[in-house]
Parts: C-alpha cells; structure tokens; sequence
C-alpha cells in the first residue's frame, strides 16, 4: 500500500482535491513489518526545507535552513532558542517564512497549511490539557476537531488511547494524571486522526527515566507498528540515538548536520573510564593513558572543565573490542576500573571533532 | 520459584493459535470532514458546555440554576393571567430581559470567561490550530455558541410567556407580534453581551478576573448611564436622557427596541429615542458587535502556537 502512496506523490502536482488523499488507502491493516515499509518508500521525502528563513526584529530564528526528511523517525536536536518550535510552526503552515519555502508531505507550508494540518499530528511541548475532562472526551473532541465523524472519532479514541498505554483511567478527569499519563494523553490526541506525520516537541520533558525510556519505545512503535513518519525534537542528542532513523542538529537556526543515526553512533560513542590509583602506579589515569596510547588508541581528552576531569579519560569506541582491550589494559596494570560508561552528549560535544571553525561559529549552542 | 515459572510460558501458547491477543494498530480511511464541520464540532462543543453539558456536575449548576431562575417569573406571570383571566400579560415580551438584566449579566460573566479563559489558561488553544480550523473559524464558532446560548436562556421565557398567553386565549395577533418583536430584541442583546463578554474574558487567562470584570463592565455602565439619566430627568433636560442611554448595552437594547420594536422604555420618564436617534442606537448596537469581533480576531491572531 506505500506503493500507493508513492503514485500519489509523483501525482500530486495533479491532485487538485486535497481530501483524495484521504480516501485511499495508505497502508495494509492489520501487520506490517517495518522492513517493507522502508525499502519501498525510501525515496520520498516527507519534510523538505530549502534555505528556509525565518527572522524577527531582533532575532533571526531560522537562516537559510535546507534539508530532506524522509520517512522513518527522525529527530531535531538543538539546544532551547536553536529554532526547533519555529520550524515546527512553519511545517504547520501557521507562521509565514521570510524566506524560502518548505513542504510538508509535498504540499506548499505557504498555500497548503490547512491540507497539512489535517494529515499532521502536533503534541506541544508545553502542558496542553483541561484538568476537568476526562481524558476519552477530550481526545474525542480533538478528533472531531480533525474532521472526523462522531462516530469515527469515539473508535479512533479508544484504539489510540488503548496503544499509548491508557486504560480504566482515560474515563477520569485529567486532573488526577501523573506527568507521564498526562504525556500519554498529548500523544493520543497528535495521533488519534491516524495523520502520516507526527511532529512531537520535547515529548520526554519531565518524565522520569523509566517514563522516558517507555515514551521513546512508543516513539519507535508510531513508525513500526503504525506506520506513521515522526519528528521528534529534543535538547539530548543520546536518548535520540536510540529511538531515532536519522537526526537533523540544528544551533542559531543553521543545520549543524544531518544524517542517519548509524554515523552519529560511530562519531560519537565515547567511553568514560576512570580507574584507581595503586601504589606501583600512583597516578593510574596516566598509566592507562600511555597503555592504550602504546596499543594504539585515540585518547580524545580528559574531559577538561568536566567535574573530576583529571580523572577521567575519555576515549572513541570502535565497537566491542575497545572494550575488551580497556579491560585488559587495566587488569594487566593491576588496577581497579571505577566506572567505564557510554558517555551521554550534550549536542555541543558532537562537533568536538569536527572542524573547529564551525563550532565556534555557533559558540553559544549547548 | 520465581525463576521457574517464566520457563514453563513457552510452551503454553503453542495450544491455543486462535486466541487474538492485540489487533494492531488500523489506519483510518473513512471520510475527513475538513474545517466547517470542525467549526461545527466546536460550536456545539461550546453551546453544550455554556449549559454544563460534557463537564462535571459542578459546572452545570450555574447556568441550570440561572435558566431556571429566567424561567420561573415567566412561568409565574402566565399562571397568574391564566387563572385572573387577565386582558394582557403583566408584562411585555420586549421589556422581560430588560427587567431580568442581572440574571442576563451574571450567566455572561460565569459562560464567556468558561468558554474562552479555559482554553488560554490550559493552552488548549494551539491544538486548535494545528488542525485544520483557522483563527477565524475560532472566534465566529466561540461567538455564535455564547450568542446562542444567550439566546436560549433569554428566548425560553418570552416562549413560556407566548404559551401561556395563548393558552389564557389572549389575542393571537398581539401576541405573535409582540412575541416575534422580543424575539428580534433578545437575539440582538445576545449578540452584543456575548460579544462583549468574549472580548474582556479572552483577555485574561484567569477565569475569577474575567468573571469580575464583565460584571464590573455590565453593572458599572449601566449604573452610571441610569444615575446620569435620572439626574437629566431630574432636571427636566429630557433630550439629553436619550443620548446618555447609548453608554450601556443594556440601556442600547432598551432605545433600539423602544424606537423600532414597539417597546415602551424603561427611561427614566419612559422617554425613549425618536427615530433619528433610534437609528443612532442600530448603528453603534451593530457597531459595537462588529468590534466586539474584530478585537477577537485581534487577540487570537496573537495567541497561535
């Protein structure tokens, strides 16, 4: 059925009536393996932005931003003020850009805003709910909201609530919801018209571990099991790394980068490995240093300005072998290994090596 | 044991194949009814929520409560002619909202704030707006369901009151026309008090100020435009009574209705506007209800995502 979907795409220059869309089927009920979905629909971009701008008075938001999101998961990282809720704003259609143009599922963000938005999800960073309706009559509303019949809107309602994980409690007054539930809710009422596109800002804001790891497991499944494409925004590179196809870094509204998130793994998995000190090595840090250097390894390091950075050595992992080759180092130097951690970036560290040049260019980002 | 018992699950499930144990996610393919119907969906939202309907118990006790107190004295004055066997209801069709103004006032300031504050203060507002209605569609849906549920609890008592008259078997043609002319009244005051009453809630994110300061407005404009008139009544320069009226929405209604729709005024010395200045009335009557829009669409333009 996604090569359905590809027809229309290459039609859509000729498809005047917006609702055709809608009408025809885009994907099988039922199960789909995520594997199909992948390989036919790899060529079509869901999002594409060239030299978009976006300026205000004092600020310039977006500058001359350029780049091709296709289907899959994809996240949009920068730190607060990088211009992440101002490009969602364009996508929706709902703010002009200055300059340049964007499309959203091939159609124009300029002229098309009201046919993206009703094929679009939105879940808002911030709080979005009225605490004295329960959770079902407020997603119900919201369907309707996106055009969908009465009934259509009651059954869509129980089947998304029922896939982000709400039950016997979606009949309660929001009010009484934990962070997570009330996230739980956000996240129905962005998916409950079945949209090809979900744009999520910040939907792990505020959520405990435990929560954030379930919020980006449901992540994953909205592509998966449901096919539908997903931006997600966040300020953490390392909890997109995991739930992500490819990440779009945005700083000061100008692309740092984008690409799959199979060459960010390989760039960025850094260790943090801290050993003890003993008394034929009293400064164990600098053994190991001078080992691994002696075996070949690239000290990235030692996490200068990082609380305890003296001792900390931070090194890239080429994959399992570097760290069996830390732990025999430090075993055959007869000392005690700490901690030895997958270090979480902040997404300035992602171009510590990378040209200099541009990283001071956006100084302030982190 | 605890280990135990997760190592005889596998082979469990291996029996029963026809158990269905989630169906997965299905698409929606059926219609998408695009942006009037979702302006439609919000109207009738906000009609049935200006009566309570889909909130809690809490909420419907007001304006239930308010309904009934508009009813009542209608319902009371039809008895009485009924069993008096009364030439002509107590009183007009025209002049009933004019007396139960404070009813009128209290249901704006606890409705309008209800509709619209709750949206601003819980950021519902930009849901909205990232589906397919736009701003406009927004403030005429919010506008028209407060407009119609105004007309509802204003219209209800001129009907009880048509009813009943017909029952005592009053005139039939006095009585439509009467009845028809408070129709024209109320459904313009509904107009004007929605209006104004969206404009000062929308602004503040807070329902209690919002309820307070559509009280303030409606009771403190026609508290001064009636002491002002009795003063100019009081010393007999009755041309200016007229003029003064055109301060408060609710003195506007009485001169629009006086000049045009056979109402006696409820002016001090029961001098309404001539028909010069009755057309005075229909034009800043309309005026206000139109800027009462226009500054909605001002606010809301701002509010977006």
């Amino acid at each position: 059925m996604w090569t359905t979907g590809d027809a229309l795409f290459d039609l859509r220059g000729t498809l005047r009536d917006p609702y055709a869309w809608s009408l025809i089927p885009r994907r099988p009920c039922g199960v789909t393996t995520g594997v199909v979905q992948v390989t036919t629909f790899v060529d079509v971009t869901v999002i594409a932005t060239e030299s978009l701008s976006k300026r205000f008075p004092r600020v310039t938001a977006l500058d001359r931003l350029s780049v091709d999101v296709g289907p899959g998961v994809t996240g949009l990282v920068g730190a607060n003020g990088a211009g992440k809720s101002t490009l969602i704003k364009i996508l929706l259609g709902l703010s002009p850009a200055t300059e340049g143009r964007a499309e959203v599922l091939g159609l124009d963000v300029a002229t098309k805003g009201a046919a993206i938005r009703e094929r679009v999800g939105y879940m808002p960073e911030h709080d979005c709910l009225p605490p004295d309706v329960s959770a079902t009559e407020f997603v119900v509303h919201m369907a309707r909201m996106s055009g969908l019949p009465p009934t259509a809107a009651r059954e869509r309602t129980a089947d998304t609530l029922r896939h982000v994980g709400l039950y016997e409690e979606r009949y309660r007054p929001i009010g009484g919801y934990s962070t997570g539930m009330k996230q739980r809710v956000k996240l129905a009422q962005a998916l409950v018209h079945d949209p090809q596109l979900v744009l999520l800002d910040e939907p792990t804001n505020g959520l405990d571990p435990v929560g954030r790891d379930e919020m980006l497991g449901l992540i994953r499944r909205i592509y998966t099991d449901f096919g539908i494409s997903v931006l997600v925004t966040s300020h953490l590179l390392g909890e997109l790394e995991r739930t992500c196809d490819h990440v779009v870094v945005v700083d000061g509204g100008k692309l740092l980068r984008s690409s799959s998130t199979t060459d960010f793994t390989q760039i960025t998995t850094t260790l943090a490995i801290e050993v003890t000190d003993t008394d034929a090595h009293p400064d164990g840090t600098r053994a190991v240093r001078d080992a691994l250097h002696a075996r070949g390894m690239d000290i990235l390091d030692s996490g200068a300005g990082l609380p305890g950075a003296g001792h900390v050595l931070l090194l890239t992992a080429q994959g399992e072998e570097t760290y069996d080759l830390v732990r025999d180092v430090v075993a055959d130097l007869g000392l005690g290994l700490v901690r030895m951690e997958q270090r979480r970036h902040h997404i300035s560290e992602v171009f510590t090596n990378e040209d200099e040049q541009r990283k001071e260019a956006v100084g302030h980002g982190g | 044991m605890a280990v135990e018992q997760p190592m005889r699950t596998p082979a469990a499930p291996s029996g029963d194949q026809t158990r269905i144990h989630n169906i997965g996610y299905r698409s929606y393919d059926g219609p998408r009814l695009g942006r009037s119907y979702a302006t439609r969906s919000l109207y009738s939202q906000s009609l049935r929520g200006s009566y309570g309907l889909g909130r809690s118990v809490k909420s419907k006790v007001l304006p239930m409560l308010l309904f009934v107190v508009m009813c009542v004295p209608a319902a009371i004055m039809v008895a009485v002619a009924v069993a008096t066997k009364a030439k002509d209801l107590p009183v007009d069709y025209t002049r009933y909202a004019i007396v139960m103004q404070a009813v009128i006032s209290l249901y704006v300031a606890s409705q309008a704030p209800q509709s619209v504050s709750r949206d601003l203060r819980f950021k519902t507002v930009p849901l909205y707006f990232s589906r397919p209605i736009e701003t406009a569609d927004y403030v005429r849906a919010k506008f028209a369901a407060l407009a119609s549920a105004l007309f509802i609890l204003t219209a209800a008592p001129l009907l009880v009151l048509y009813v009943g008259a017909l029952l005592a078997k009053l005139d039939f043609t006095d009585q439509t026309k009467g009845f028809a002319q408070g129709l024209v009244s109320v459904a313009l005051l509904s107009l004007l008090f929605a209006g104004l009453g969206l404009v000062i809630a929308s602004v503040t994110p807070r329902r209690g100020f919002g309820i307070a300061a559509v009280i303030a407005v409606l009771t403190i404009s026609y508290g001064a435009v009636s002491t002002l008139q009795a003063i100019a009544d009081a010393q007999t320069s009755t041309g200016s009574i007229a003029w003064i009226g055109l301060f408060s929405p609710i003195t506007l209604i009485d001169g629009v209705q006086s000049a045009f729709l056979g109402a006696s005024s409820a002016f001090p010395g029961g001098v309404g506007p001539t028909n010069g200045e009755g057309v005075v009335y229909v034009l800043v009557t309309l005026g206000l209800i139109a800027a009462c829009y226009g500054l909605m669409m001002r606010r809301y333009r701002k509010v977006g995502l």
